[in-house]
């Protein structure tokens, strides 16, 4: 048994952030006491559901030295992430349940914080025939996924979409049209004129959301799209919850905090899929984080090595790590006033908790004891070399930026101290 | 006065930077109609030219420059070397780092590589050219050509014609004649037009004779061939129909307007060919001598810098 007392105590689901104690007994919250119970003395910081990141990329298999279960376990230890939802990009991809079942073996064996792993949604992530959905299932997959690859052929997706909905498995789609993106690495504008880079217009977002959307209405299914990024896909996604979809939309840390203007010269730490978008592009994905309209925020976690980024624009490799500046990146957004703590809560912790069915993301007698403990307000400046993932690439570098983790929990374990 | 360490565009370029740079040029101009056209402005120096993408007409340009100011010129055809074995652009750079050139002159498929070398080695680049980014050369040299023409690089109006959207040299130009306040219009399909150009400071039209109207300089753009067939435009003969310079669309620009063209042309597709020989109208043989004198004068005032940086 713990007690963790002197706690601003974030819940998401009332929305209000109290001072109070909880009582943790066998992996759950057992009891939320007053805050002037003895116990370990939290020093009025915040104390919140730990965060349940979907979509991050581990080495595991294929590129180890990218990232490994170890290393990504730690950082998502050091960042406040209890809940690391996995992607099937891999090498080779996880598409069949001896594969999955390697993977979440790895993971048990291995990370400090619990590992759901998504598996391929087609074999090979090739976009041709679907992956063994059924057993997949029965093996642990919590999600489908090509992740960045969309699956380009209509009927194809429409037939694994009746599938996947029958199985009432969750698919998550990457709303990028893939001709109008194919070799893009930056938002179409006067910014990429100048720079003279291949440029995708935002177009190519709505397109292939508007397309997503009416699949689904046709076949039942339930849908998450990874990314929104861009004003112009917000009506579709605005209309299909309207009409009662069963659909839900993230963003990535890196599109809420950062824009097209970060790439300044040519900078490959900031090259992202989908790329950054001008400012009120981010601005619209901001307010629309903060109405509910996106439902959840990711990291994108993808790690890349030093070499894969020492490269030009065009031929680096996309991604960034987001493990440990998830918190700190997103603490920005609450205090530049655009949400509270627990909203911001809702997005990171409560809704992918509710979309994948989990016991954790609520402060609430009964739900899993993930937690975090954090001063919002410590500042600090961001260095690169001091981050636990394998690698480095981070474009918060050198950034001013604010945000602490000084505990993490996973059912009611502490898995990490400052 | 040019400040500068290495040319990698003229983004970063003032008026007086790039005044700097024609002044020079013209009197390497003058030198290089005499006889004895060599001097020792790079003597003792070791040139490097790279190129990552088939050239023959600027590294001719570039190599003749640097002989002609008494440096050690080496040229490297990059697509037949290293990178064919998959060493990385930086192992390149600090390969050639090692043997200690004075200058490098880069020529890369990709926007932003020449950047990326210039970050990794100790002495001056010169940009020749990066993906569809800037080739800062032939704007300065098509300045040159510009204001020994007209007398003057500032008050006019420029139409840069043709295939925007993956020109570096369309960019370049921009840059430079709006930096030195000249009127700048771009006239070519919608579809070879990058998105966004019309905030940049020009005027953006896709109809030859409003885009030419009142014009001193009409400057074509190379219309590459495997866009020619469909994809951006209908065809070859549609597009000389419409954007293809000849005598007749000429007459909407002034009476003494010049005609130029950064090379090699296709005749008959976006210049008439009898109007692109017409000395009293095409300068476009004078943008290839004024070329070499542009090099000569960039590479003169980066090894000015690169001595005073030792000193």
């Amino acid at each position: 048994m713990t007690i963790l007392t002197n706690a601003r105590l974030i819940d998401p689901e009332a929305g209000t952030e109290t001072l109070g104690a909880l009582r943790l007994e066998s992996g759950r919250i057992a009891e939320i006491l007053p805050p002037d119970v003895a116990g370990i003395d939290c020093g009025g910081k915040y104390l919140a559901p730990g965060i349940i990141d979907i979509g991050v990329k581990i080495g595991e298999p294929g590129e180890r030295h990218k990232e490994s279960f170890r290393t990504a376990g730690l950082a998502a230890a050091a960042g406040g992430v209890t809940t690391m939802v996995t992607r099937p990009d891999t090498t080779p991809a996880i598409d069949t349940p001896e594969m999955l079942d390697f993977f979440i073996r790895r993971a048990r064996e291995i990370s400090p914080v619990n590992v759901l792993p998504m598996a391929a949604l087609t074999k090979g992530r090739a976009g041709a025939e679907m992956a063994e959905i059924g057993f997949l299932q029965d093996a642990g997959a919590v999600a489908f996924s090509d992740a960045d690859r969309p699956v380009a052929n209509p009927k194809t997706l429409q037939r694994i979409l009746t599938y996947a909905g029958a199985s009432g498995a969750l698919v998550i789609g990457h709303v990028q049209q893939p001709e109008l993106s194919q070799g893009a690495c930056v938002t179409a504008g006067p910014l990429a004129t100048k720079l003279g880079l291949p440029a995708v217009s935002p177009l190519a977002e709505r397109m292939q959301l508007e397309r997503d959307v009416a699949l689904v209405e046709a076949t039942g299914a339930r849908y998450h799209a990874d990314q929104i990024t861009c004003r112009a896909a917000l009506p579709v996604l605005e209309r299909a919850k309207a009409a009662g979809l069963d659909i839900t939309a993230g963003v990535s840390i890196h599109h809420l905090t950062l824009n097209e203007f970060d790439i300044e010269d040519y900078r490959t730490f900031f090259k992202v899929k989908p790329p950054l978008r001008p400012e009120d592009d981010r601005i619209a994905v901001v307010n629309a984080v903060a109405s509910g309209l996106i439902d959840i925020i990711s990291s994108m976690h993808t790690p890349q090595d030093e070499e894969s980024k020492r490269l030009p624009f065009e031929e680096a490799a996309s991604g960034a790590v987001g493990l440990q500046t998830m918190l700190p990146a997103l603490l920005q957004l609450v205090h530049g006033g655009y949400m509270d703590l627990p909203t911001l809560w809702r997005a990171i912790s409560l809704n992918p908790a509710r979309l994948l069915g989990l016991e954790s993301g609520r402060m609430a007698v009964g739900a899993a004891a993930d937690l975090v403990l954090f001063d919002a307000d410590a500042p600090f400046i961001m260095d690169r070399f001091t981050l636990l993932s394998k690698s480095k690439n981070t474009p918060f570098d050198g950034r001013r930026m604010q945000g602490k983790v000084l505990r993490t929990f996973v059912s009611g374990e502490q898995v990490y101290e400052r | 006065m040019f400040a500068h360490r290495h040319l990698l565009g003229i983004e970063q370029l003032s008026q007086q930077d790039i005044l700097a740079v024609l002044d020079l040029a013209e009197r390497y101009a003058t030198q290089n109609r005499q006889q004895n056209k060599r001097s020792d402005a790079l003597d003792g120096l070791t040139q490097i030219n790279m190129f990552f993408e088939n050239s023959t007409r600027t590294q001719a340009s570039f190599e003749i420059a640097g002989k002609r100011l008494g440096a050690d010129v080496m040229n490297m055809a990059m697509q037949a070397s290293s990178i064919k074995k998959g060493e990385t652009l930086i192992d390149t750079a600090l390969t050639l780092n090692a043997m200690h050139p004075d200058l490098l002159v880069v020529r890369h498929p990709h926007s932003g590589a020449v950047k990326l070398l210039s970050e990794k080695v100790n002495c001056a680049v010169l940009n020749a050219g990066d993906g569809r980014h800037e080739h800062p050369t032939q704007a300065l040299l098509d300045a040159l050509t510009i204001r020994r023409s007209k007398g003057r690089l500032h008050r006019l109006t420029i139409a840069i014609c043709g295939d925007i959207a993956h020109s570096r040299v369309a960019r370049s130009n921009m840059f430079l004649l709006g930096t030195m306040e000249n009127r700048v219009r771009l006239v070519g399909p919608k579809t070879l037009m990058p998105p966004g150009v019309d905030k940049l400071g020009v005027e953006v039209t896709d109809n030859m004779a409003k885009g030419l109207e009142g014009a001193d300089v009409v400057m074509m753009l190379r219309l590459q061939k495997e866009r020619m067939d469909g994809g951006f435009i209908p065809s070859e003969r549609e597009y000389y129909h419409r954007w293809g310079l000849d005598a007749q669309k000429l007459k909407a620009a002034k009476p003494d307007a010049i005609v130029m063209h950064p090379g090699p042309m296709n005749r008959g597709v976006e210049i008439d060919g009898t109007l692109a020989d017409d000395i009293n109208r095409s300068v476009i043989q004078e943008q290839v001598e004024m070329g070499v004198a542009v090099r000569m004068a960039v590479m003169d005032l980066l090894a000015r810098n690169l001595r005073e940086g030792a000193r």
